[in-house]
This record gives structure tokens, C-alpha cells and sequence, in this order.
């Protein structure tokens, strides 16, 4: 790959420095938490739930324990009263779920951790691990998921919505869609597993995890096992992916450390690629029904979109984007639910653009249908109801470039001539398809603290306990401090993902650059105010550090980001720094915007789908690192096609428990199904999401990707799809 | 972990010695071995190295037969070009099997005795599996069935022969070279794999103290008409919805006769005498292309996920004989 990919430094670019850690990376010397060394460690192996509803009856520990090298073997009856039940996430909590780790005899879930063996190797606890006898009662059934019961899927309130008179506008419309759309359960599999060690040390326990969220686990930790969150430290340097999987507290970590606690040594749990599918939350199927109704030209004047998701019987979790896709385009009468299906199931979380990605591919597809009905472009019409004004409240967007992406995709596609009736392009026996959509994702920001120094040599050191999720957060915080302070890039030095620094939000909803580089640019302002430099022009500082004669200036600031309460910087102590923005505002609403092109080809005979072209446009505010950013995009588009073809965690509903629970059979796009993709960024300013401009990227490539790709897929066979992943069997 | 021994062999008598023991596994490329004893469902006390056994990775393209050394790594075997340019089905079914980094380590011989890819058998003791635990049933019955056989199933095991290389293999009329404290013996292709019947325990009629030594593959001076046609739910790495292994003995257009086998579908490779009996003698068009590919899949039995195989299948045996008639002609 060449620089000649990235955007180069102008407008809302800034430059497309070279990863922080890059050399850490490619050499191998970066230690993930798994890597990190601890003198005379102990490993752990989880055993986990066979069946999908029922009790624990018995543990015939007795083969696991005699075999040489096991220490110790933890159960919901051997552990004690160690843990507590603390809240959910959903409750105000930290937990991921409201479960407590080896609380009960109960069995919530197949997958469920029902022990924990701990011994002097990997291998001994594994092989002791498959030696515990579990006997189980199960007697009723488990709910596998929606199956034939989405009848009995419990409303939302809180998240419905509507305005207008949606039944009347439907009623009396020229033209109408009316489909129902699904997606199934999806694993985020970052390729770092879930590893954790802890170790304890006079009182004091020190967690190396892969996180995004370090102080949520400290904090949490704190209330589960009792103890003063002073006395624990959470170290998270780099995290290898987490997509979601890794934002907040699992029953793993309070496990391991009451096991280090137990026997006086560090232990390291790395549960099994297996495992990792119910060790934390995932995307939960999805399943939709869109209404549509439009005037001949175009104009909707009805929208209907309701939804219906899995969650666990412990917590109701949904993701209920219907606040999104209600708001993308003008309509007057708008009707939006949210229902959630309780099944026997792990508690569901977030997965890159939780709510995005299924409620997009829902929408967008039902757009395309109305555009085929209303014979019309489907570029045209989105810009016929393109708005300035988001439809439900009534409130401004902060800005919106929907339309500029659209045509800079278009262009760049090529897509003007496109004919409109499907399956009327061909190449030899490859039948071609052409289709877009749109890309949205809410701009979103928590309150963060820094805290920079500069020396009089010219070094500058950053820390915040943000997090390097693979994103660029490093080169990020180097690069803010950098341009606020004028000093060369190569001269500061970064620390982040320890609870030791200055707290920072979450590294979710695309947030962590809105939140993180405002901070940096306030603390960097306290230091040029110390110099008595004016802040908020380019300026080289040295010059008036050294003419002050001080050795260092340290600067720790706190900033509250727009739509956050105003005592909730007392959160951000607390591991409670959450993102707020998007469609939350009372005065505005906040989305990033892109468009999506796709061409695909389906095999006239064998059905089989290619994806030789995706290119996307994105507008994201500023963007600090086009580098960063393109391969944020980039990959976001990939996990797309994904989306579209490939992820799929199968069910078998007779247990509940996913059987491709590995990366062999949970299949992902390989290189050879990742052809030309190309993501564009366009230029955006917005001066009122945040101080730094930033709208994010993390997110917004992948949404979309999979209603473009089964609409391109309309347009080259006429079957249209409405169920995810779109496989040969629907085509043929 | 369950200790075990392990030692290099110099010798294929070394290794049939070494086989007389109990819990003895053999290991060449180990692609396969590691990841079942990770599973817990190879549980050897003792593995005997094969690797380093001299001449046992030789390739020989004769003008009678073909002969590949069972340690010869599908890699090596798959990029001779002499092979690509005259029996490319045999070429295609190692390059479109496993990933690049797969294909380095493990050896043609091997690969044979892959076993299958049946998610209750490879998920562990809480499903039912004749294959892996005899007389406990077959979650597959009733289950995730998608990749599950449609063509040699029992009500024992619908487990699916996984592999790409035998497919080719089986459609040349192949055999295995053995060796056993009984002496060497040649194996038929299509003797060595079993139906699962009542015994899925059991994939091959491979004895416990037997090693396969060389694969021999008939001479065929059209080897040329041939292809290994895979389709998948990717492009590459991942193992077939269903394969069709072609190769044609073509007078022009008419033809002499057509060697026909399946991937994907069965739970062994699959020779499809029945295709190939309607094709011999007759003027290959794509329609009669598809009609030998429905013959093929007579007698085929869906399960809940699997249905869409047959005619899916029945259309990729139509292409690849569509492909070797052009690799004919197009010389």
C-alpha cells in the first residue's frame, strides 16, 4: 500500500501519519494482555453449559482434581459468597449482563461458564476441564430465538415513536411497499481472544484485559468483589479488535481474579475461540417490517418500520435504529416500534454499528423497492427527500452532505447509464447488478479527561485511558498534541488503556476521537495559556517555553461533551463516561453520512455471488488521520460484504447453542472475496458536534454495504432478498 | 493434557513396527491431528513421525500411471506444472482446497484421511455422534443439516466426506499402496472409503496397523478434458456446498466415456456410474450435460437445509463437464 491512497492534508483532513505502534506491531514486541509476563502464573480453562435451559445438578470433580497439576477447581458451590449480584449495564450497572459469574445453579444459556479449572499449565487445566462431569436437569425446552414467536415479542414503549398520521398517508398513497426483512446472530471474533490475567500484590489486583472501556472493569470489579476501586488497576495497552465485544464487564474477569485471590498467584484465562461466542455479547437476529409509501414523484409520505430482536430472559436489550431510520429522510407521517423476543440465549451487546448495520439493511432495501416501483433512480430518490431538517422532531442536523457523497460515489462508480430494469446486464455466464445505499452512523461523544506535558527539550507527553482498539488512537492523541502545541509529531509520546491515567469515555458508538481530542486540545490550551499564547491559532510554543525558563508544564483537563448532564463528569470518575449525541439532543441532531455502490455478479447456473466492486463515500466531519480513517472505512466496508454473504452464527435450536463456533464455519470475507473497494472521503465541516469537528468513522463503513449488495443483487437476477446472509439457495 | 510419546520413524518399517502398539497415531503434516487432539477426539498415546521417511514425496507423471509419495505436500503436487497442463482436475482439487499456509504442511497421503467436517462430530461429547462416540445417535438427524450428505447417509451418520483431492482421485479410478504387518497391498479408491451403515465409527477400510504409501492414477491421454469444479459460500477456505469432479474421453463431440464423481454431497467421494452411463456415446450438449448431472443426484435425500444441493449439484456437474469438453477442443 502507498501514501497515495490517503487524501492528502487539506481542508478537513489532517495528515496521514504513520501508525504510533506500527513498529511495535509488525515486529511482534507489542504485549497484549495475553503476552504480558507474570512470575509463576497459573492457567485457567472455563468449562461451559451443554444445554440451554435447566439446573446444575451435580459436579463429579474427582477425575479433574487427581490429575497431576490441577489447583484448583471453581463452581458455583465451591466458590462462596465472593462475587456479588451487582447491575447490568441496562441497570445502571457494569456487568455486560445481569447474571452472576458461578451465582447459581441455574442455567440461563447454553455456553453458560458452570467452572473454572485452574492449574500449573494450559494444558493440564484444559485436559482437567474436559474431565469434570456436569449433570444437568433439563426438562423444558430452551427458546432458541424469534423462531415462530415473534407474535409474542414484547413492546418497546419508550422506543417507539410517531408523528403524523401514518395509516391515513399509507392508505390513501400512489405507491406503497410493504416487506419484512431478517438478519441472524453475529459474532464480532476480534482476532484477539478473550484473554484476561490478573495478579494480586499487598491487596492490590492489577488486570491485564483487551478493553474498551478500562475503568468500567475496574469500577465494576470494585463493586463485585468488595473492594475500595483505588486498590485495582486495569491495563489494557493494546487490544487486538474488539468491534463492540469487548466494552464491558464479563463473568471472566471477577473469576479470574477470585482465583488468583484463592491460591496467592497470578492466573491467565484465555477461553477458546468457541468460547468467546457466549463469554460476551453479540449482534442478536433482527427481524423488520417496512412500510413505504410515496407520490408518484417520489416524495415518501409514509414510513413505517418496526422491529423485533432477541435478547436473554436476564436482560431486555435492543438496539431499536428505528431512531435512525426514521430520521434519514423528509416524511410527514412516520410510525416507528421496537419489540424484543426473550429466548434462552446469552445476553446480546453491541457489535460494530449494533443497530445500524440490521435496521439499515431493512430500510435501504426498502427503498430500492420503492424506487423500482416508482421505476425511478435510487439515487434520485434519496435526493428527492433529502432534507436539511431531520422528520421526526423537527430538528437541524449539524450538518448533512448525504447528497455530495452520493454523487461523488456515483462518479466515481460510474453509475450514471445504470438501466433500470434488473437483470438486463451480462457479462458471459455472470449475470451483473448494480445497487447503493445509504451509510449513517449518529455522531456521538462522553466526557473525557487528558493530561498533557511539555518539557523544555521539546518532548511532549499525552495520556488519557482511551483505547488502541487497532483504530489509531495513539497516533490520534500524538497528532492533536502535536498541531495544538506545534512541535514535531516525533516528539511526543503517548499513554493510554490504564486506569492509572486520566479517565476516558468508552471506546464505543464511534466516539473516542470526539471525546478524547477535545480533552487533549483543552489541556494544551492550559499550557499555552500558561505561555501566554493565544489559543485556537497555529502556534510553535518552544519559543515561549524556553524564553519562561520552566522545565515543565503539566496540564490535566476535563471536558463535558454536549448532551452529557451536567454532574455527569462525576461519572467519568466512576467508569460511567458513556457517548450521548446522535438523535439524543434536545436542540439538534448528529449523524455522519456516506453512500454505498456496489456491483455484483451472480453465476447464471451455480448462483454464485461475487463482489468485485464497492465504493463508498463518507462524510465524517473532519478526519485527524486519513490514513487511520481509510482503514477504518476500509474494513468497515469488508465487514460489509460480511454482512451481506458470509457471518452467520447457526443455531441449533434443540440446545440453543451455536454449532460454527469457529472461524472455519463462522465464515468471513477471505481476500479472495474482497475485490476493488474503495473508500472515498469527502470533505465536511461541522463546527457544532464537537471542538475537534470529529463525527467519527468506526462504525458508518459497514452500514449499508449489505442492503446495497442485495439491492445490486435485485438488479442483476430480479430476486430480490430479504434475509441475511444471502446465500446461493435463494437464488437458485 | 493426555501425555504421549512421540518419535520419528526413519522407515516404513519403522512405522509398521511402531503400529503393532495400541493409541498409535501417525503424523506427517499434522494439518489435521493437532486440531483433532485439540478437540479431544484423537486421543493417541503415541505419535510416530512419518515426515522424515526417504522417497516416500516422490511425484512420478509416467505414461502408464501417475504416482504421488504420500508425504508429497499438496503444494508441491499442485503447482507441477506438467500436472496443471494434463490432469488439471487433479491440480484444481489441491489448489482450491484449504488456505496456501494448509496446503505448505500437509501431504497428499494425509489429506486422504481427513476426517469429516460434521459440526456435532468435531463439537465435543454434549451432541450425539455415532462417528465419534458409536451407539450415543446423530444429532446431525434433525439438526444444522446445511452441510450434510444427501448421497450415503444411514440413519447412523449423515456425516459429509469433507475432502477435494479423493473426489479427483475417486473420478481416475485411483488406488493406495499399503503397507501392513501382512505385507503391501493396493486399495482401490472407491473400496477404501465406507458407507457409514451402522458403523460411522470406522471412515476407511484402512486396517489400525496399515500406512498408505504412494497413490497410483491410471494414464489417461485426455486427462487434459478434465476439471474440478467447487462451489462455495467464499472464494477460497472453505469447503465445498458440492464438488464435481469431470474428466471426458472425447471421439469430437461424442462421448467414449465420462468419469464423473461429487464432493460436498456424500458421505464418502462419490462416483456417479449413472451420469456417466448417460453421457457414453452420446454428443455431449449442455443439456444433456444437465440431464447426466441430475442422474447423478437420483436417490439423493434431503434433510431440513440441504435440499437446494440437488439442483445445485446437478448444475455444477453440468458445468464441469462443459469445461472439460472445452479444455478438449480448445487444444
Amino acid at each position: 500500500m502507498t501514501d497515495t491512497l490517503f487524501p492528502a492534508a487539506t481542508g478537513t483532513m489532517g495528515q496521514p501519519e504513520r501508525r504510533y505502534e506500527a513498529r511495535e506491531k509488525v515486529t511482534g514486541s507489542a504485549a497484549y494482555a495475553s503476552d504480558v509476563k507474570l512470575a509463576r502464573t497459573a492457567h485457567a480453562y472455563l468449562v461451559t453449559s451443554s444445554i440451554g435451559r435447566g439446573r446444575l445438578q451435580s459436579f463429579d470433580l474427582t477425575a479433574a482434581r487427581a490429575l497431576p497439576g490441577v489447583i484448583d477447581i471453581l463452581t458455583h458451590e465451591t466458590i462462596g459468597d465472593e462475587i456479588r449480584q451487582t447491575p447490568s449495564i441496562y441497570g445502571g450497572g457494569y456487568m455486560a449482563d445481569t447474571l452472576r459469574p458461578l451465582g447459581s445453579a441455574e442455567i440461563a444459556h447454553w455456553g453458560q461458564p458452570v467452572a473454572m479449572v485452574v492449574a500449573e499449565t494450559y494444558e493440564a487445566a484444559r485436559e482437567a476441564a474436559n474431565l469434570v462431569v456436569v449433570s444437568y436437569a433439563a426438562e423444558v425446552a430452551p427458546v432458541a430465538g424469534m423462531g415462530s414467536s415473534v407474535a409474542t415479542g414484547q413492546a418497546l414503549d419508550p422506543m417507539g415513536f410517531a408523528v403524523g398520521d401514518f395509516d391515513t398517508a399509507y392508505r390513501t398513497a400512489n405507491v406503497t411497499v410493504d416487506a419484512n426483512y431478517t438478519t441472524p446472530a453475529q459474532h464480532q471474533n476480534p482476532m484477539e481472544l478473550f484473554a484476561t490475567q490478573c495478579v494480586w500484590e499487598a491487596g492490590r489486583l492489577t488486570v491485564h484485559e483487551p478493553s474498551q472501556y478500562v475503568n468500567n472493569v475496574k469500577f465494576g470489579l470494585a463493586a463485585q468483589l468488595g473492594l475500595d476501586p483505588s486498590r485495582i488497576r486495569v491495563i489494557s495497552t493494546y487490544v487486538g479488535g474488539a468491534f463492540g465485544a469487548k466494552g464491558f464487564l464479563t463473568h471472566r474477569t471477577a473469576l479470574v481474579a477470585v482465583a488468583a485471590r484463592r491460591i496467592g498467584r497470578p492466573v491467565k484465562l484465555v477461553p477458546t475461540r468457541a468460547q468467546g461466542f457466549t463469554v460476551s455479547g453479540y449482534r442478536a437476529e433482527t427481524r423488520h417490517h417496512v412500510q413505504l409509501a410515496a407520490t408518484q414523484d417520489g416524495r415518501l409520505t409514509a414510513l413505517r418500520h418496526e422491529g423485533w430482536e432477541v435478547t436473554s430472559r436476564a436482560d431486555t436489550v435492543a438496539m431499536g435504529a428505528v431512531s435512525m431510520t426514521a430520521r434519514l429522510y423528509a416524511c410527514p407521517n412516520i410510525t416507528a416500534r421496537v419489540n424484543v423476543v426473550a429466548a434462552d440465549r446469552s445476553t446480546p451487546g453491541f457489535m460494530r454499528a449494533p443497530g445500524e448495520m440490521p435496521y439499515a439493511f431493512a430500510m435501504e432495501t426498502a427503498l430500492d423497492e420503492l424506487a423500482h416501483k416508482l421505476q425511478m433512480d435510487p439515487v434520485a430518490l434519496r435526493r428527492v427527500n433529502d432534507t436539511q431538517t431531520e422528520p421526526v422532531g423537527g430538528l437541524p442536523y449539524t450538518s448533512r452532505s448525504l447528497m455530495l457523497c452520493f454523487d461523488t460515489a456515483a462518479a466515481a462508480f460510474g453509475w450514471q447509464g445504470r438501466p433500470s430494469e434488473p437483470a438486463t446486464m451480462r457479462d458471459g455466464d455472470w449475470q451483473v447488478g448494480w445497487g447503493c445505499a445509504t451509510a449513517f452512523y449518529p455522531t456521538h461523544a462522553g466526557n473525557s479527561a487528558a493530561r498533557v506535558r511539555l518539557s523544555a527539550d521539546g518532548r511532549v507527553h499525552v495520556e488519557s485511558a482511551g483505547h488502541e482498539l487497532g483504530q489509531g488512537m495513539y497516533t490520534m492523541m500524538a497528532q492533536v498534541a502535536a498541531e495544538e502545541l506545534g512541535v514535531p509529531i516525533a516528539q511526543v509520546t503517548v499513554a493510554l488503556g490504564d486506569t492509572d491515567l486520566p479517565p476516558a469515555v468508552v471506546a464505543g458508538g464511534s466516539s473516542s476521537t470526539a471525546s478524547v481530542a477535545p480533552a487533549i486540545m483543552a489541556a494544551c490550551d492550559a499550557i499555552r495559556r500558561r505561555l501566554g499564547i493565544a489559543t485556537g491559532v497555529p502556534a510553535d510554543v518552544m519559543p515561549a517555553m524556553e524564553a519562561s525558563g520552566l522545565g515543565t508544564i503539566e496540564e490535566f483537563t476535563e471536558v463535558r461533551a454536549h448532551g452529557t448532564a451536567p454532574d455527569s463528569l462525576r461519572g467519568l470518575y466512576r467508569g460511567m463516561a458513556l457517548p450521548a449525541g446522535g438523535v439524543h439532543l434536545p436542540d439538534r441532531v448528529q449523524f455522519a453520512l456516506g453512500a454505498q455502490f456496489v456491483e455484483v455478479r451472480v453465476h447464471r447456473r451455480t448462483r454464485e455471488i461475487r463482489v468485485p466492486r464497492v465504493i463508498g463515500a463518507f462524510a465524517a466531519g473532519r478526519i485527524i488521520n486519513p490514513r487511520t480513517a481509510h482503514g477504518q472505512l476500509v474494513g468497515g466496508m469488508i465487514w460489509g460484504i460480511g454482512s451481506a454473504l458470509h457471518e452467520h452464527s447457526e443455531i441449533d435450536t434443540r440446545n440453543a447453542s451455536y454449532i460454527n463456533a469457529n472461524l472455519a464455519d463462522y465464515l468471513v470475507p477471505v481476500n479472495a472475496d474482497v475485490a476493488d473497494v474503495q473508500a472515498i472521503m469527502v470533505e465536511e465541516e461541522d463546527r457544532l458536534v464537537n471542538r475537534a469537528g470529529v463525527k467519527g468513522v468506526g462504525e458508518i463503513g459497514v452500514v449499508g454495504v449489505a442492503a446495497a449488495i442485495s439491492n445490486a443483487i435485485f438488479h442483476a437476477t430480479g430476486i430480490r432478498v430479504r434475509d441475511l446472509p444471502i446465500r446461493i439457495e435463494h437464488l437458485m | 493434557m493426555q501425555p504421549f510419546t512421540y518419535s520419528k520413524a526413519a522407515t516404513s518399517d519403522d512405522v509398521i513396527a511402531a503400529l503393532t502398539g495400541e493409541g498409535v497415531q501417525l503424523i506427517a503434516g499434522g494439518t489435521t491431528l493437532f486440531d483433532l487432539m485439540k478437540l479431544g477426539i484423537e486421543q493417541p498415546r503415541r505419535i510416530v513421525d512419518v515426515s522424515g521417511i526417504g522417497g516416500l514425496d516422490e511425484v512420478t507423471l509416467g505414461p502408464n500411471e501417475l504416482v504421488f509419495g504420500a508425504l508429497a505436500s499438496m503444494t508441491d503436487v499442485a503447482s507441477s506444472p506438467a500436472l496443471q497442463e494434463n490432469y488439471p482436475v487433479l491440480a484444481e482439487s489441491l489448489l482450491k482446497a484449504a488456505s496456501q499456509q494448509l496446503r505448505n504442511m500437509a501431504t497428499v497421503g494425509g489429506n486422504l484421511l481427513q476426517r469429516t467436517r460434521c459440526n456435532y462430530f468435531r463439537n465435543g461429547a454434549m451432541y450425539a455422534c455415532n462417528k465419534r462416540n458409536p451407539g450415543s445417535g446423530c444429532a446431525a438427524l434433525g439438526g444444522v443439516d446445511r452441510g450434510h450428505a444427501l448421497l450415503g447417509g444411514s440413519e447412523a451418520c449423515i456425516a459429509v466426506y469433507p475432502g477435494d483431492w479423493a473426489v479427483a482421485l475417486t473420478a481416475l479410478n485411483a488406488s493406495v499402496d499399503t503397507q501392513s504387518p501382512r505385507g503391501l497391498r493396493s486399495i482401490p479408491l472407491a473400496d477404501l472409503y465406507r458407507l457409514p451403515g451402522q458403523t460411522p465409527d470406522r471412515d476407511t477400510e484402512l486396517a489400525a496397523d496399515e500406512m498408505i504409501l504412494r497413490i497410483r492414477v491410471p494414464a489417461a491421454s485426455y486427462g487434459r478434458a478434465s476439471t474440478y469444479h467447487k462451489i462455495r459460500d467464499r472464494e477460497s477456505y472453505a469447503f465445498a456446498l458440492v464438488s464435481a469432479a469431470v474428466m471426458l474421453d472425447l471421439d469430437g463431440d461424442r462421448v467414449r466415456a465420462a468419469h464423473i464423481a461429487l464432493g460436498g454431497v456424500a458421505t464418502r467421494p462419490w462416483r456417479a456410474p449413472q451420469a456417466e452411463a448417460l453421457l457414453t456415446g452420446q454428443t455431449l450438449t449442455p443439456a444433456r450435460a444437465l440431464d447426466a448431472g441430475r442422474a447423478a443426484f437420483e436417490g439423493a435425500t434431503a434433510g431440513h437445509h440441504n435440499a437446494f444441493k440437488i439442483e445445485l449439484g446437478a448444475r455444477a456437474v453440468a458445468d464441469a463437464l462443459m469445461i472439460a469438453q472445452q479444455r478438449s477442443t480448445g487444444q
